[in-house]
């Protein structure tokens, strides 16, 4: 049985770390002697911040086994395992007849894959959560900003972490392959790389704050089916969207897909060799798309907060 | 809508004197709202949620850490400030929710059924807690299905039914008021005396409000109760009915809210 202490026992209770602040009675003291809080904007912002930053320190192993497992096992599977086996798949698997590695498309498609994966994971996930049941979401709704700035907050932390999920692919990328399967990696403009991946990063941030809102929680698994797996498999993460030539519908089709843009966009920054997407059609896509996505997932959510 | 919360489709509305339409954000920071469901952090541990809620009001790490002690102890929740937010009891819970509406030194707080499914005890304990912020000046606006807890705690009455205001006062007030009858309630065996038989027995009847009749029972509201019974009783036997059950309801806020409300089901 649970003892509930009322306010007015505070007093009586000589356990109670310094109950010289809480004055003669309890709630006198909580009603007066509390700091004046002195909200703004920037402050309120921040602290919204430190609290995704709290929970993700909390949950870190669980986070870090999720950026990184996936990339991991493609990694070895396909530029180790494949090759070391002499299997036939991607063009032997080994080196293709342009003299690239497997390895060498792999890395910004994987990239790509994993700033996609875990900006809709780290918005998407917890959003449906926070607005199904209990509504947990009123908690932060009540603070002192607009909700559009709330929904902004939501977009920068999933980005964060989507840009941090695509900078581990990286080194696991470098070290993992059989002999003679290093990407073959070419930077010749990092402030465009660094561009590339943090307009993706927001771009899929935004989308996972549009899907989180609009979504029904009882179709959660319809997320896997119909918008993660599809977008993976044919957003050019295992071959440049120019391959895709001979077969020309699916070339065009594929087009709707924004992971397209991310995979080639980072093709044309970290391994211009392979040929890539007009840059200014990458560019387009995902700064266009990242206003376009985010002015109307914070228009939902904020619609959807407002019921 | 108050709290800003729920967008209305017409009309406007000051909270503290800020319109919550114009200036949501001015409202927010004048507000605590404690709603029905459970929206504590669950992410967080107890003093987290208390923390982090004053950091978004704008409190420096250390006067949040030392706010979110204060209300701890306060509201005997120190021994629980590492578990998470999902550990808790419902009355912990409820406390906890409280005392996180408050961080921010509220002008109005909001209780939305503060003591839905709590067991005996914590709902008591929780009336105090609520009495003693009330008398030390926090103004509370709660709301309620517990007549008897808006009778015990709350100055100022309204009895809201599909989003209108039907009555407003002090609960005296309320009782004094036109729907305040003592209502008689009589079921018969197997059906109901002659309407005009009825009638003609309560017509000379000083008091009465209203007489409403079912299938087999008759209600009166009345104000003047004596001996109302006896002719309800006495109309069935000389119509050969025998009585199933009787009940007098004097008036509470209870019978004012069912007056003014009727009794069809509600959502």
């Amino acid at each position: 049985m649970t003892t509930t202490t009322g306010i007015q026992q505070v007093a009586a209770d000589p356990e109670s770390p310094k109950p010289g602040a809480l004055g003669g009675t309890g709630a006198a003291a909580i009603i007066t002697d509390a700091p004046i809080p002195h909200p703004t904007m920037v402050k309120t912002f921040v602290a919204m911040m430190a609290r995704e930053g709290r929970v993700l320190r909390r949950n870190l192993i669980g986070t870090f086994v999720r950026s990184v497992m996936q990339p991991l096992l493609f990694v070895f599977v396909f530029t180790y395992v494949m090759p070391k086996i002499g299997s036939g798949l991607f063009g032997g698997g080994v080196v293709r007849s342009n003299g690239t590695t497997f390895a060498t498309i792999l890395l910004p498609g994987l990239m790509a894959s994993m700033l996609f994966m875990q900006g809709i994971m780290a918005v998407t996930f917890p959003l449906v959560m926070e607005f199904s049941w209990q509504r947990t979401i009123e908690d932060r709704a009540l603070a002192p900003v607009p909700i559009r700035v709330l929904a902004l907050q939501k977009i920068i932390a999933g980005a964060a972490q989507s840009f941090l999920g695509a900078l581990i692919v990286i080194p696991i990328v470098l070290l993992v392959h059989a002999a003679g399967q290093s990407p073959q990696v070419n930077v010749t403009d990092w402030p465009l790389l660094a561009f590339i991946l943090v307009c993706g990063s927001l771009l899929t941030a935004s989308l996972g704050l549009l899907l989180g809102t609009l979504m029904d929680p009882r179709k959660m698994q319809m997320l896997f089916a119909a918008i993660l797996l599809p977008a993976t498999m044919l957003g050019c993460v295992y071959y440049p969207w120019s391959e895709l030539r001979s077969i020309r519908w699916l070339q065009i089709a594929v087009l709707v897909n924004p992971m397209v843009y991310m995979s080639e966009g980072l093709r044309a920054v970290l391994t211009p060799q392979t040929g890539h997407l007009a840059l200014w059609a990458i560019l387009l896509v995902l700064v266009g798309g990242t206003a376009l996505v985010g002015y109307f997932g914070t228009k939902a959510f904020t619609r959807r907060v407002l019921n | 809508m108050l709290t800003t919360l729920v967008v209305p489709t017409g009309g406007r509305a000051w909270v503290a004197g800020i319109d919550v339409v114009a200036n949501p954000v001015g409202v927010k920071r004048r507000i605590g709202v404690v709603t029905q469901n459970n929206t504590l952090d669950m992410q967080l541990t107890v003093a987290e949620n208390l923390e982090f809620r004053s950091r978004f009001f704008g409190l420096g790490l250390r006067d949040a850490a030392r706010r979110a002690e204060q209300l701890l102890v306060a509201f005997g929740l120190a021994d629980r400030r590492k578990a998470i937010a999902t550990d808790l009891s419902g009355g912990q819970a409820k406390r906890l929710l409280i005392a996180r509406a408050l961080v921010h030194r509220p002008d109005v707080l909001f209780l939305d059924e503060p003591t839905a499914g709590l067991d005996p005890q914590t709902r008591v304990n929780l009336w105090d807690m609520l009495q003693a912020l009330h008398a030390e000046g926090q103004t509370i606006l709660l709301t309620t299905h517990y007549m008897e807890e808006a009778e015990a705690l709350c100055d100022q009455v309204a009895v809201v039914d599909h989003g209108e205001v039907l009555a407003a006062g002090t609960v005296d007030e309320l009782k004094r008021g036109a729907g305040a009858d003592t209502v008689i309630t009589v079921r018969y065996e197997g059906g109901m005396p002659d309407g005009v038989a009825l009638k003609a027995r309560l017509d000379d009847r000083p008091g009465i409000s209203k007489v409403e009749t079912d299938a087999d029972q008759v209600r009166v509201f009345t104000r003047e109760p004596d001996g109302v019974l006896g002719d309800l009783v006495t109309a069935g036997s000389s119509a050969g009915l025998t009585v199933r059950d009787a009940a007098q309801l004097k008036p509470s806020l209870e019978t004012v809210f069912l007056n003014l409300t009727g009794r069809e089901y509600r959502e």
